[in-house]
Order: C-alpha cells, then structure tokens, then sequence
C-alpha cells in the first residue's frame, strides 16, 4: 500500500510506532502530486512549490508531519494566497489564518501549493478558477464539484491526505459528494474565520475532506474553538470528535424532508439514497418524514445575501495595496479596469447582483426580504429539530456533470448547490458521506445535518453508516 | 424586476468595475434571468417576521484597550503595486 | 423679506483609546507613516474586527454627557464608497441603531439659553490621509482604524454665534469626559456644517449646502456667516440655491463649489456581518453615569455658589477641566471668605501669562500655597504693589519652587512704608515739581496723582503709594 492512499489516522499510527518516517510520507504524498495532477489539476502553482519542508518542526502534534492541503482563499503568511483569480495575483498574506496557526500548532504539514477553486468561491464547478478547470478524478471529463473542488478532488485522487476548504453555499459538500470523499461544514462560529478571505461572511465556514469520518474527526479537533479574532467564534467547549466516531446509532432520530425529493432530482441518486436511508434504519435509526415547507426558497435567499455580502467583501480589491493592477494615471479608472480585468465573468456577475440587492430603493425588496426569509428558514429546521436529532437528505441532486456543461447557464448552476444552502442559511453543520455510485460510476454523497454545535451527532451517524459500508474503499483509477 | 442595461451600467459603476459593451449586455440578459428566479420570494408571507443578520445568538464580543505589535514597514508594503517613501502611491486622486 | 438661517453640524471626535477601534494597533499622534498599522486596519483578504471595549464605553459616556438616550440595542453597519484612504472601499459604521439618539446641548447666546437638539452619536472607524504630489497620490493608513464618535445635530441652529457656542460647550464637556483632546489642529475634533436659509417664520428647510474644511471654531463662524449672506444674495437675485459641498478658504474668506462630479451617495449600508450586535444593560448605563464628572455648567453653578463668584468669572475658570481643577485648588487654598481676588489674580495677571507662553493656565506650575501667599503679599499685607505682584508672578512662572516672599526678598521688590524714608524722596520730588506743588496748595488736589506717580517711578515701584499720598496730603494740603 502506498503512503499517500492512507487515512491520516492510519499514517499517524505508522509515524507513532516508527515504521515510517515524516519524510517518507511527504516524498510519497509529493510524488503523487508530481505524477497525477496533470491530469487532475488539484493544485495550483504547483510548478512554483517548493517541496523543502522543516521536518523539525513537524515532530510535535496531533498531526505531527501529516501533510494537509489548503484552499487558495485560507491565508498562508508568506505563500501566495490568490482565491484563483487575477485581481489577487501575486499576493502573500503577512498572516496566517488562525485556522493554518492551528494546523501548525499540532505539527501538521502545511503544503504551500494551494488547492484550485472558483474564484473567490463563486461556483459548483471550479471552473471559475484564473488557472483553469480542476477534474474529477473519477472520469476526468467531468468537474469535481465547488467551489472547493481542488480540495475534494486531492483527496479523492490520493494527492492529498487531509484537506481545507471553505463552504458558504455547499463549497465543500457538493464537491465531496461529487468525488466521493467526506466533506463536513461546521457549525458557524465553530472554526475561526479570521484569515479566511471572505466570500459571504455570514454563510462562509471553514470545513474538512477526508477520506473517512474518523480523520474528520481528528482534523475538526486540531481546527475548532474559539478565537478572540473572530467576533463570530463562539467560546464553547469542543469536544474530543473521536469519542464520536465508534457509536452505534440505535434509537438515532432522523427526519427525511420531503421537500428535498421532488423534481429534477436524478431518479439514481434518489435511489441510492433510500438505499442508503434503509441502511441507516437497518443499523437501528428511527426514520420519520419531516418537512421544511421554505426550502424552495433557499437559493433565492442564498443568491441575494451570498452576492450583497461578497458585493461588500469584495471591494477591498482595488489594486492599491496588493494584487493586479491596471495601468492608468486616474485614479477612479484605475479602480474600473483593475477591476473590470481582475476579476472572472461569474465575480463580476455577483458583484453587479448583490450591489444591485443593496443600491438606493432596492434594499428593502430584496435584501431585507431575504433576510426576513432566512429567518423563516431557520424557524423550520428549529422546529423539526425539536424532535430529531439529525436531517438526512441527498447532497447534490445528481453526480458530477461534464465539464463545459453549465458554464453559459448560470442560474442552473446556481441550482446545483439546493440541499447544500439551508445548512449555511441556518447556521448549521452537515457532512457529506460516500453512499454509492452511480451506474457510470460516480459517486453519490448524503447529506448529514444536526443542530448548531452538535457535529458528533454527524460523526457518529457517518461513522456508523461508514462502517456498515465499504464505498471509502474505492478508489478512482488515474 | 426589470434591470435595464442603464441601472446595470450604474451598478457597474458603483462598483467601480468597467464592462465592455458586450459585458453589458451579456451580463444584462443573465442578470435579469437571475433576478426573474429570485422574485419567487414575492410569493413568501413575511407579515411580522424579523430579519436575521447574524445567525449565532451572540452579543457584546469585545476586546480589551491593549495595544499589539504593528506590522513591520516592510511587510506592509511588500504587496504594493506601487510605493514611494513607506507610502502606498496611487493614481491622482484629484481630477 | 427677511431669512433666517437653519444650521445643522456635523462633529467627529476622535477617541482617545490606546489601540484602534477594531485592532490592537497604537493611536499615538505623529508616527512615521504606515507604521501603526496590521492586516485588520489595512483591511487585508480575511482580516475581522473585535470592537475595542474602551471605544463602546466612551461613545456611551458621551451619549450620556449629551442627554442622549442610550439604546439598549446597537449594532454596526457597513458604508460603502471607494476612496483610496479607506483600505476596504467600506467603512464600518453605525446606521439606523447608533449607540445614542434624541440628545440635546445647552448653548446661551446673549443671555438668553435654549436647547440644541442632537439626533445622533455613532462610533465609527477613521479613513487614512492623502497627500497629493502633482501626478499621483500618497496614502498613510496609520490613522486608519482609528475610533470617531459622529455627533449630529437637528437643523436645530439659528445663528453662526449660535454654532460658535455649541461647538465651545461640546469640546468642553468632552475634553470634561476625558475622551478625546478635541485639537482641531491635529484633527481629533472635525467639523462639517449643513447650512440653508428660509424666510422667516417659515417652518419647512430651504435647500443646504454643507461646507467643509473649517479648521476652527472661528472659522466654522465665519463661514456661515459668508454663506447665510450668499444664499441670501443668491435668492434675492432670483435664482436658486444648489445643493452642494463647498470648501472653505479661510484666507480668502469665502467658501467656493467643489465642482467635482459627485455621484450620488449611495451608501448600501448593510448590518456588519462579522460584529454580532451589542446590548448596553441598564445596569452598564448606571456603572458609566457614575463615571461621569461634574459637567461645566454645572461647574460654574456651584463656583458661583460655593465660593461667591460672578458668572463671568467663572466661565473663564472652568473652561477646561484642568483649569477648572486648577483653580479650584487655590480658591480653596485661600483662607478668606471672599474668594474675589483669587478669580482675578487667575483670570487677569495668570491668564496673560499663560497667554504669552502660548499654554494653558493650569500649565503653569506655580503651587497653590506660593500663589495664595503672592496674594496675601499685595491684597493684605501690601508688602508689594499691585505692579510688582504681577512682576513677581511672572518670575514664579520661570521658577515654579520658589516663594514669592523669597524672590521679594532676593530682588529687594519689598513695598516702603516707612515714612521716614519716604519722605527724603517726597522732598525731592516736591523741589523738582513746584509748580505741581504749587497747583495742588492751590485746590487742584488732583495733581497730587502726578506727584505720587513720580514718587513710585523715583523708588521703582517699591514705595507704598498710598503712603506716599497720606504724606503728600499732610504737607501740601
């Protein structure tokens, strides 16, 4: 068995006992980069990474001298952080993210090509990305999902042991499901986002893919709590996630929304998720049908508020303190072009909606609404969970899809993300889990969601359906 | 909703983003798509209902009147397109 | 017809807390540039902001200090214009739920006093500083980030005497809080004014303009008086006002157009996703009542009651609280009932002094036990005249530790009163003034004046002028 196809708590018991060493594991990891992400294209920059690592400082740690692959929004002091778009090129944060600090803390291996995105995390696709399209490492032809489908499609392909990603709208559970690795959401306010460059600061939450619930356990440990540079931290206690992962899921409450099994749902991948929800009742789970009557009108919802926030976050790339910038000698000019040619078509275009959302007279029809909607939102998913204990719906309403596909279609793009938004709306945390593959062999994800703060109730439902099943055993061939 | 191509040139300029003509229009069509989904939310009885703008229960998060390390100079200004003198140099400002 | 004006202002108070509002980042005056600055106030890719504790309380402070009412509830907003010193192209303010609303200040003009509604004080961040060269600009963000309590007020002002007075009473109160310096030479106070004119006895708002760059109190003055005449003009002249933003040239004396191609404001404030909002607990309001000083028109109401003072005089000596703490130190230190000649060895001789040195009174670190006894020396035991007092007094300012009898005695400034050594002196000046002599013989007793003054010049002030007076009395009249 190579090194880089391993779990991180497998490598860890490896390191532990001195079978192998931190660099046999970075030269395996790297030499998987080195040889399969031509044709995957996970990373970026990858021809500028330098493969030199410090392994004195990776001795120490929970993740002591696992590698761990980070987004290109998660600010790295001293190596290029560009979101995957023009306007940020160049650009070395003087920081780390509190998130890297962590990573760091617990002797983790920080590598410094970054994971391919959408740029600045506006897609379902990642072909919004400056440097191109990422593939799906299960048929190439095909995306890995996004906005985070660097990170998934590292994992999936065995580049990566541990991945970061970022999800505002389903960034990191679509693109798990898409490339059938786990991909988890915390709750918001449950990692810092203090040095995670801001798409939709109320929605946006750093998350994990892993290639099973037990590493997302020990990487949720090593990134959650609080931090006093983010206001929106929440200081409370963080559990030991492992303590999680082995417990059965008898008498578990799971509600099934009937709202997310309607129309233009691929019948395969309804399919194999009632496969997978006759599983889960097998394993002892009690199954109710729930409903969450406003979930129509989460992506409306999602679509103002993403695009008027990431409207504001945005503005900051003018080209004066970093990144590109255009050459002119007005000053008001320099702002149009710098921003006219820094930024991607799908930036602008959200760009335009949301300062549209929030311009003189329109404030009250769309952006406030959609706050008075969310709220509703949130009001369905407080009731329900007054008797269950987790949500579970499909993460995606079909697999991956070709390349190319929905470029020239926004707004069906848009609609890739409909189970994953309520989670972000609602504040809430929710886990994507391999459950399957479809007759063409992509995988198929499930969605997990509980209530705020309350992870190890996806831990233990994903670590007991994990068990009962043997798709993380699959690999795609590259 | 209608976004006409003036309203969209004026939110082009708001934020301050220069589009082509064929931007314009491309992005006026696509736009006006989106916004045609998104006036489903008419449909929601929102009678009485609160906004929500922060989605945790949280208040009063403060920090303490203690003064921490600055960034040196250098790190300041690595990033700079342009700089002059331990200033960032921008276009004229004034016309 | 006849106008009258409505004026509305627009005050900035930078905080005086150590760190920045939402960053740890000094706000010491006068660094070099951009050197107190981190990726929060630069508003680098992924940078958040954690309110400065500090900067709440003293915004509520000075809400309280203006009768406002302080909102159980406040949040912040987001303010969006692109400029380069704002390094976001935002700038996080307050909108619709500021920390205080509904305030007013108490102005007197000419007598008679009336209530200057204030509609608002929101904290917000601080922009960075421009300087232009001819073909580019130079941007320092040290200022950026730095705390601004916005103070708004009704067009609630009838006068530029009116705005003069406000402005005067709102640096003192703050200056009073100890929260911010007010120094308008170094910004930490600004001051926009919104200016229209109607006629008189009209009650809805003709159109305004607002003037900018007013570096004084005076000039805030001037300037309104400039543009109530102009609108004034313009009106009579049949045409109309425009609304619009004008400089003030305080050289010139006059405010001219901006003329730039303002787009309109168009803010799209939104709630600050990243601060959740702030619940100020009744039991927080009383905790900062409590440390609210005494204000000064309260002040001035019990100097006049507790140590007998005319209002004038204690306007004066409350102008700032260090004065104020100042005086009131040796008002007290002074053993008399009658407080009197205390104010006006304060607000005369100590006063020019402080004048010359272009400082404050209170910077003139003379003890309160030598002034008191500089007192005693002239008004009681007339060991000195008035003259040589104030001679004396500016001598103790150049050496704060040394007693006044102490420099009286070393300089020989001693008044004589011995008579039998003045009258050598009346002798002489009687023999050099006969004619004067002779007139005051004569009845005109009013020469006699001359004759002393020729005393005192020939003794240099030393002699006791009203000794030399009974003298001159007793041999000529």
């Amino acid at each position: 068995m190579e090194l880089y196809s391993l779990t991180a708590h497998e490598l860890i018991k490896k390191l532990g006992e001195k079978e192998i060493s931190v660099e046999d594991l970075n030269s395996s990891v790297r030499k998987r980069i080195q040889d399969k992400d031509p044709q995957v294209k996970a990373y970026v920059r990858l021809s500028g990474s330098k493969a030199a690592v410090d392994f004195k400082t990776l001795n120490n740690g929970p993740l002591a001298g696992i590698p761990v692959s980070i987004k290109d929004n998660i600010c790295t002091q001293g190596y290029n952080t560009e979101c995957c778009s023009k306007i940020l090129s160049g650009f070395k944060p003087p920081y780390d993210a509190t998130v890297i600090q962590k990573l760091k803390n617990a002797g983790a291996n920080i590598l410094d090509t970054k994971t391919n995105m959408d740029e600045f995390a506006f897609g379902s696709s990642t072909e919004n990305s400056c440097f191109g399209p990422t593939h799906n490492p299960w048929d190439l032809d095909r995306v890995p999902g996004g906005s985070s489908g660097g990170s998934a499609a590292a994992v999936a392909g065995d580049e990566a042991i541990l991945a970061i990603g970022s999800d505002t709208g389903g960034s990191i559970r679509q693109p798990a499901a898409f490339c059938g690795v786990v991909g988890l959401k915390p709750t918001y306010g449950r990692v810092s986002r203090y040095g995670l460059i801001a798409f939709a600061s109320s929605l946006d939450q750093i998350g994990t893919f892993t290639k099973d619930i037990e590493d997302a356990c020990i990487l949720m440990n090593v990134i959650s709590g609080h931090d006093p540079m983010d206001a929106t931290s929440v200081d409370i206690p963080v559990p030991d996630y492992l303590g999680s992962a082995g417990k059965d899921i008898k008498g578990l409450k799971i509600g099934i929304p009937k709202e997310y099994f309607v129309e233009g749902m691929d019948p395969e991948v309804k399919k194999i998720i009632f496969e997978a929800v006759a599983k889960l009742k097998d394993l002892g789970a009690i199954v109710k049908d729930i409903s969450l009557p406003h979930t129509e009108y989460a992506v409306p919802v999602y679509y103002i508020l993403g695009t008027a926030e990431a409207s504001s976050n945005l503005a900051r790339f003018d080209g004066v303190q970093y990144g590109y910038r255009a050459k002119s000698t007005n000053l008001i000019a320099m702002y149009k072009k710098t921003r006219g040619e820094g930024f991607g078509q799908e930036a602008k275009r959200r760009i335009l909606l949301g300062t549209f959302a929030l311009s003189h007279g329109y404030y009250d029809a769309y952006y406030l609404k959609a706050l008075k909607v969310r709220t509703l939102i949130k009001n369905d998913f407080d009731s329900v969970f007054k008797d269950c204990d987790c949500i579970v719906t499909p993460t995606a309403p079909t697999t991956a899809f070709k390349i190319g596909e929905k470029a020239e279609n926004p707004l069906q793009m848009y609609l890739s993300d409909i189970y994953t938004i309520s989670a972000n709306l609602s504040g809430l945390p929710a886990i994507s889990v391999p459950c399957g593959f479809s007759k063409n062999r992509l995988p198929v994800g499930l969605q997990i969601l509980a209530k705020a703060f309350d992870e190890e109730t996806l831990f233990r439902a994903g670590s007991a359906y994990e068990r009962a099943t043997q798709w993380r055993k699959e690999k795609p061939k590259l | 909703m209608a976004l006409s191509p003036e309203t969209l040139k004026y939110v082009a300029d708001l934020s301050r983003i220069e589009l082509t003509p064929q931007e314009l229009e491309k992005l006026s069509q696509q736009l006006q798509t989106i916004l045609g989904f998104i006036d489903q939310l008419s449909r929601v009885d929102i009678a009485g209902i609160e906004p929500t703008s922060h989605i945790l229960q949280l208040s009063n998060v403060l920090r303490e009147d203690n003064p921490k390390a600055s960034l040196p100079i250098e790190k300041t200004l690595a990033n700079a397109p342009q700089k002059k003198d331990n200033f960032f140099v921008v276009p004229k400002v004034i016309e | 017809m006849e106008y009258e004006p409505v004026i509305g202002l627009e005050v900035h108070v930078q905080l005086k807390t150590r760190t920045k509002v939402f960053c740890g980042c000094s706000t010491e005056y006068g660094a070099s540039p951009n050197t107190q600055v981190c990726p929060v106030c630069l508003g680098f890719p992924g940078v958040l902001p954690v309110l400065n504790c500090l900067a709440l309380e003293y915004s509520i402070k000075v809400g309280l200090a203006l009768n406002c009412t302080v909102q159980e509830f406040t949040k912040f907003d987001r303010k969006h214009y692109y400029y380069p010193d704002l390094p976001k192209n935002l700038q996080i303010s307050q909108y619709d739920l500021p920390i205080s609303k509904d305030g007013f200040l108490e102005v007197t003009v000419d007598g008679k006093s009336r209530k200057v509604k204030i509609r608002r004080a929101h904290l917000e961040e601080d922009a960075g500083k421009l300087i232009h060269e001819d073909n580019f600009s130079l941007v320092d963000f040290n200022r950026t980030g730095q705390p601004l309590l916005e103070i708004v007020t009704e067009p609630d002002i009838f006068s530029p005497e009116e705005a003069y007075e406000y402005l005067t009473n709102l640096k003192s109160i703050i200056q009073y809080l100890e929260v911010s310096d007010c120094d308008m030479e170094k910004g930490t106070l600004r001051c926009d004014a919104n200016i229209s004119v109607r006629p008189k006895g009209q009650t809805g708002l003709g159109t305004k303009s607002e003037i900018k760059n007013l570096n004084s109190f005076k000039a805030v003055r001037d300037s309104l008086v400039y543009e109530i005449e102009r609108h004034i003009e313009t009106i009579n002249n049949g045409e109309k006002i425009v609304q619009e933003t004008r400089l003030w040239d305080d050289k010139k004396g006059r405010t001219v157009s901006m003329r730039s191609k303002e787009e309109a404001k168009d803010y799209r404030y939104f709630p600050e996703p990243d601060l959740p909002p702030f619940i100020i607990s009744k039991e927080k309001i009383e905790g900062i009542k409590k440390t609210i000083p005494e204000l000064p028109k309260e002040k001035i109401l019990r100097f006049m009651r507790e140590y007998g003072l005319p209002e004038y005089d204690t306007k004066i000596l409350v102008s700032t609280k260090e004065n104020a703490d100042y005086a009131e130190k040796r008002l007290k230190a002074f053993p008399d009932k009658d407080k009197k000649p205390v104010a006006n060895w304060i607000i005369g001789p100590l006063a020019s002094i402080a004048a010359n040195l272009k400082c404050e009174i209170y910077q003139i670190k003379i003890p309160a036990n030598n002034f008191i006894e500089l007192i005693n020396l002239v008004e009681k035991k007339q060991v000195i005249s008035n003259l040589t007092g104030k001679a004396v007094l500016e001598k103790m300012a150049g050496m704060p530790e040394k007693s006044a009898a102490k420099i009286i005695e070393e300089e020989n400034l001693a008044q004589v009163s011995d008579e039998a050594s003045l009258e050598k002196e009346i002798d002489a000046v009687i023999k050099t003034n006969p004619k004067v002599a002779e007139d005051v013989k004569s009845g005109k007793t009013n020469s006699i004046m001359f004759l002393v003054g020729q005393v005192m010049k020939k003794t240099r002030g030393k002699a006791n002028p009203k000794v030399v007076q009974e003298i001159l009395k007793r041999r000529l009249v």
